[in-house]
């Protein structure tokens, strides 16, 4: 079931090619305005901002573009749209908990994504600017299992936002401060080690947002070395779990209170 | 009782809903409005069972509840054997569900494709799925547009598709809410004909809404009327017509206008019209058939022409749903 939920994802979305097309435009020209931010602030602060070297941080920002996409941090709110419209009987009708119906349909997003909206700003970074390939060829398989557990973290993520639904109907003041809080505590913005220690401790091991991005693109340029690498990924794996235990609990509250709309 | 054969038994269910009513600038009222008030209904395997009432009677309301979507306020609900919400999950196998107005189609793949992705969502042998779906496709003319995207659909097109989708996992009981709403004549006509097969073969139950009265005579046996969440009426058609009075009527053409004083064995002769031949003739039960009674016309006085008179099943609704009030 799950492949096929999956295979039915990824079709879906390679049917939308223009919508693809623009949102890979858009990530390619706002991953050029942070490249030309960041490398001056590296030129000024002499080449190296807090462990970054300046291709180091050509990678960061062009594998967050990346990232960005393929995790989807923002705009999925499919799961709300039901619930407030009623249309999430549908869901439910169905021999198995939407948790898995909408993760599966998800990866196959996630696959069509990390083809396209991942490897095209990439490869565009790599060729024009700075930009660090890992050197150790493990690197590579690691990134693949910190990309995966950050597909599925953040859906678990988007997956609680939306659940809200089910208690508030009108959800965007969630979304809201979702969006903001992913955005500025996930390192999307800027690399968390810029951050005092302290604080960028209690992000990274205390919230789930860094292991979204900043625990993927810190593996990528392989920062910390094998250690870091995996213990990066280890965090990601305990918040992982974490927020699926959350996912279903509040789930099964919602089903208590679950009143479809609409006759 | 084996419990086999029943396939619904509903007692005492109830659903209140908690409605807020501003008063004032902050002041909020709550009232209590119960959707669902005391609903018993029991249900055979086999049964086609049309289920009416006014709008906002609890339909939808006692449908989502059997269905294990919406937990009941009150009252014992048994679906296949199974309390609903509980066991939505392993419900879920073995009843199929259209609510008229929603789709548990996948929006942007065509029909062919959500068909199969249901096959895997309910783990349906592939032999066992093509067999219905083959059938489907020819009862339902699915062809033509299998390859749309659902999207795309007429909202006649994605209700076939619909029910499609709801009995590929052959279900044991088929709750259908408003199927013939928005559809032309003809797709009327295929989804009726549709039901009315499915029902001939006997084994699967089906629960209909509908405000379409066309539907219940071509297709149910049973009626259960209710209003304001009260079950009013439960039983065969006729046995509405016999609680309302409604009856079928013989209208005849005299040859000499009526005088009105003949007997006739209980039946009583009403003029209507500005013929004074053409009279109009209820048949009360008990009373005279109207064979009896045209045949005592004919010897009586001169008769030139004969109708029977169904009595009419929107008559007696609206008669019915006005007195529950
Ligand atoms: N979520 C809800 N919150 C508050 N009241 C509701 C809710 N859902 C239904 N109701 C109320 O419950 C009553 C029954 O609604 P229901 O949808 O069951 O009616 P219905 O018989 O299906 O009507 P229709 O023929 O119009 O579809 C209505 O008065 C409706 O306003
Ligand atoms: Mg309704």
């Amino acid at each position: 079931m799950g492949a096929a939920l999956a295979r039915a994802g990824f079709r879906r979305y390679s049917t939308y090619r223009q919508a693809t097309l623009a949102g890979l435009s858009t990530n390619i020209v706002f991953g050029m305005l942070r490249m030309y931010v960041l490398v001056a602030a590296g030129a000024a602060a002499g080449g190296v901002m807090a462990g970054y070297t300046v291709p180091q941080l050509g990678t960061y920002i062009w594998v967050g573009q990346g990232l960005l996409a393929t995790i989807l941090m923002w705009g999925w709110t499919e799961l709300s749209d039901r619930v407030r419209s009623g249309d999430v009987v549908a869901d439910l009708l169905r021999p198995v908990n939407p948790v898995w119906t909408y993760l599966a349909t998800d990866l196959g997003r996630a696959g069509h994504a990390a083809l396209i909206r991942l490897l095209v700003p990439v490869l565009f970074g790599a060729l024009f600017f700075p930009f660090y390939w890992p050197r150790e060829p493990l690197s590579y398989p690691l990134f693949g299992v910190s990309l995966v557990l950050a597909v599925l973290l953040c859906f678990a993520c988007r997956y609680l936002v939306n659940l809200t639904a089910f208690w508030l109907l009108d959800i965007r003041g969630v979304v809201s401060l979702w969006m903001a809080a992913a955005g500025v505590l996930s390192g999307l913005y800027f690399p968390l080690a810029f951050l005092p220690g302290w604080l960028a401790a209690i992000l990274q091991y205390g919230t789930p947002f860094p292991s979204l991005m900043q625990f993927p693109t810190d593996v990528a340029v392989e920062r910390g070395g094998l250690a870091g690498q995996l213990e990066r990924i280890g965090v990601q794996v305990a918040w992982t779990a974490v927020m699926y235990a959350v996912v279903f609990y509040v789930q099964r509250r919602a089903m208590r209170k679950l009143v479809i709309q609409g006759g | 009782m084996s419990e086999s054969n029943t396939v619904v038994a509903v007692s005492g269910l109830r659903k209140e809903f908690v409605v807020y009513k501003k008063t004032g600038r902050l002041k909020r009222e709550k009232t209590v409005v119960a959707a669902v008030d005391g609903v018993d209904l029991r249900i055979e395997r086999g049964e086609m069972l049309g289920y009416i009432g006014p709008n906002g009677a609890g339909k939808s309301t006692t449908l989502k509840m059997l269905t294990g979507i919406l937990t009941p306020s009150a009252g014992e609900v048994r679906v296949c054997g199974l309390e609903p919400v509980p066991r939505r999950i392993a419900l879920t196998r073995r009843i199929g569900v259209v609510f008229g107005q929603r789709s548990v189609l996948w929006w942007d793949l065509p029909l062919r494709e959500s068909f199969d992705l249901l096959r895997h969502v309910f783990r349906v042998p592939a032999d066992e799925h093509a067999a219905r779906l083959r059938r489907c496709r020819e009862m339902l003319d699915l062809d033509e547009f299998a390859d749309t995207p659902v999207r795309q659909l007429s909202l006649g097109q994605r209700m076939r598709g619909e029910l499609t989708a709801a009995l590929l996992h052959g279900p044991e009981i088929l709750f259908l809410d408003e199927p013939t709403i928005g559809l032309d004549v003809v797709s009327k006509q295929a989804v009726r004909s549709f039901l009315a097969e499915t029902a001939r073969r006997g084994d699967t139950t089906i629960v209909l809404t509908t405000h379409d009265l066309a539907d219940i005579e071509r297709l149910c046996k049973r009626l259960v009327v209710i209003d304001h969440g009260h079950v009013v009426h439960d039983g065969t058609l006729d046995a509405l017509h016999h609680r309302y009075g409604s009856r079928r009527q013989v209208v005849v053409d005299l040859e000499d206008p009526w005088s009105g004083d003949l007997d006739l064995g209980g039946a009583v002769g009403e003029i209507d019209g500005e013929d004074p031949r053409r009279v109009t003739f209820s048949l009360t039960n008990g009373a005279s058939t109207a064979g009896e009674l045209v045949a005592r016309l004919a010897t009586t006085v001169g008769l030139r022409d004969v109708s029977i008179v169904e009595p009419d099943i929107e008559d007696v609704i609206a008669r019915l749903y006005a007195t529950a009030r």
